[in-house]
């Protein structure tokens, strides 16, 4: 288990070389989507227009933060349950989606697109929603401004952490983690 | 008769539901001390010191603890020798709206679950109400996150199923859901009533203290038996592995029809936020 301090967008070779258990520390540019936006990107790339961010190397935040109090950039702001986007994840790892921060289990068809397209998904802790409030310097809305809380923001974050626990290997922390430690 | 403002009720309401956005209950925190002395995995260990940080930052009340504030969930006993003078149902979602918007929680109810639009302020809240002998009106309001909620579930069992039966539904309920629910969890089980009753029975469950056992010494025995099972499953602190994946297992019952076993297992988060009011 190695630990990191990354950048995103992530460069090709920084997501393939990520295995679970490995501890990252993320800064850089990242951008927030949840159900409702993932389903409008994936409809404008079926449309063949431009999606509302450069998905090259992105990281996709899953989170839905609570209002920012005056003269903050954003409120609590922890991860939601990744299945929920699981339909749309492969579709964007295919047009250059790097990583994704999220908690929760994956289905099988993100798990062999993260193969496929070299792509890590990362754990942050659910519910530390104040903790990583402390690492999100600035929050813009740059789409979908009508879904509130879950618009598509541009965040820029400092030493995010993280745990991958689904690498481009095909492995997934859920299912390793858990065999090391149960008791038959 | 006792005369009871409605407008007391939603004060009330309005302070412990901003209060338990940013404060979890004192015993869950004690929970994650114990949790720290239980866990053996790095990573597990690692997760659980994020949640005591998370929990010391939001307490300075700038931040909520999670940015899923919840859908308000309040148990109203109102005593017999009571009268309310105006609105009760109006008074309690106004206590929940007043939150919500005054103190930075997110609004995450939906006026309908199909068409599916916002209602802004968090209402309406589900509401239970009993009513009890006395001149009190108790309530006990709990925050309940949607990602455990969506992990829970309810069986009609067979009575020869038996205790085995419940046994292997509780524990293929967290095998399954529980990492997805943002472990170390806490687990309420209803077992017996009816349909309907057991689920409430099992809301009770996960909204009670993780320090109370139950009364009766044959399910308090229960109560510690499933939390070892739940914890020998592996699942850890957020799913990564571990070996504390619940915090208690509370279980609460009541009689049933004697066709039936009915159970229910309502999953709460480490953000397990309540807390009571007595009026």
């Amino acid at each position: 288990m190695a630990e990191y301090r990354l950048t995103a967008p992530l460069k090709e070779e920084d997501a393939a070389k990520l295995r679970i258990g490995d501890k990252v520390l993320l800064s850089g540019v990242i951008y927030t989507a949840r159900d409702a936006a993932h389903k409008r990107i994936v409809e404008s790339l079926d449309k063949n227009e431009k999606p509302p961010m450069d998905l090259k190397g992105s990281v996709i935040y899953y989170v839905g933060p609570t209002p920012p109090r005056e003269g903050k950039v954003i409120g609590a702001a922890g991860p939601t349950t990744a299945m929920r986007m699981d339909a749309y994840a492969p579709r964007l790892m295919q047009e250059g989606m790097k990583g994704m921060i999220a908690k929760g289990k994956r289905n099988d068809a993100v798990k062999k697109a993260m193969v496929d397209c070299k792509a890590v998904y990362f754990g942050a802790t659910g519910g530390a929603g104040a903790l990583i409030n402390r690492c999100i310097t600035k929050a813009e809305v740059i789409a979908y401004e009508d879904l509130g809380p879950e618009a598509i923001r541009k965040l820029e974050v400092v030493d995010f952490p993280l745990i991958v626990v689904g690498d481009c290997a095909g492995g997934d922390l859920y299912i390793e983690g858990r065999k090391k430690w149960e008791k038959k | 008769m006792r005369t009871l403002n409605a407008a007391q009720i939603t004060e009330a309401i309005a302070k412990t539901a901003s209060e338990k956005a940013y404060h979890i209950p004192e015993e869950i925190l004690r929970g994650f001390d114990q949790a720290m002395k239980n866990e053996k995995s790095e990573t597990g260990i690692d997760v659980i010191k994020q949640l005591k940080e998370n929990a010391a930052i939001a307490a300075k009340g700038e931040v909520p603890y999670c940015q899923d504030t919840g859908t308000a969930v309040l148990f109203v006993e109102v005593g017999q020798d009571v009268r309310i003078e105006g609105n009760l149902e109006d008074a309690i979602n106004e206590g929940v709206r007043k939150a919500y918007v005054g103190s930075f929680l997110r609004k995450s109810i939906y006026k309908d679950p199909l068409r599916r639009v916002n209602t802004g302020d968090n209402t309406p809240a589900v509401i239970h109400y009993s009513i009890v002998p006395g001149d009190k009106v108790r309530i006990v309001f709990g925050a309940k996150g949607g990602g455990s909620e969506n992990m829970s579930k309810l069986i009609m069992l067979k009575p020869s199923d038996g205790i085995e039966g419940v046994k292997n539904f509780v524990i293929d309920t967290v095998s399954q859901g529980g990492a997805n629910a943002c472990p170390p969890l806490v687990v309420g089980v209803g077992i017996g009533g009816n349909f309907e009753k057991c689920a409430i029975l099992a809301k009770k469950a996960a909204l009670r203290s993780i320090e109370e056992r139950n009364a009766d010494p044959f399910y308090a025995e229960l109560e510690e038996e499933f939390k070892t099972k739940c914890n020998n499953l592996g699942i850890g602190p957020m799913g990564l592995g571990g070996t504390v994946t619940v915090l208690a297992v509370n279980i609460e019952v009541y009689s049933c029809h004697l066709v039936a076993l009915p159970v229910a297992v309502n999953i709460n988060c480490h953000a397990a936020r309540h807390g009571e009011i007595v009026l």
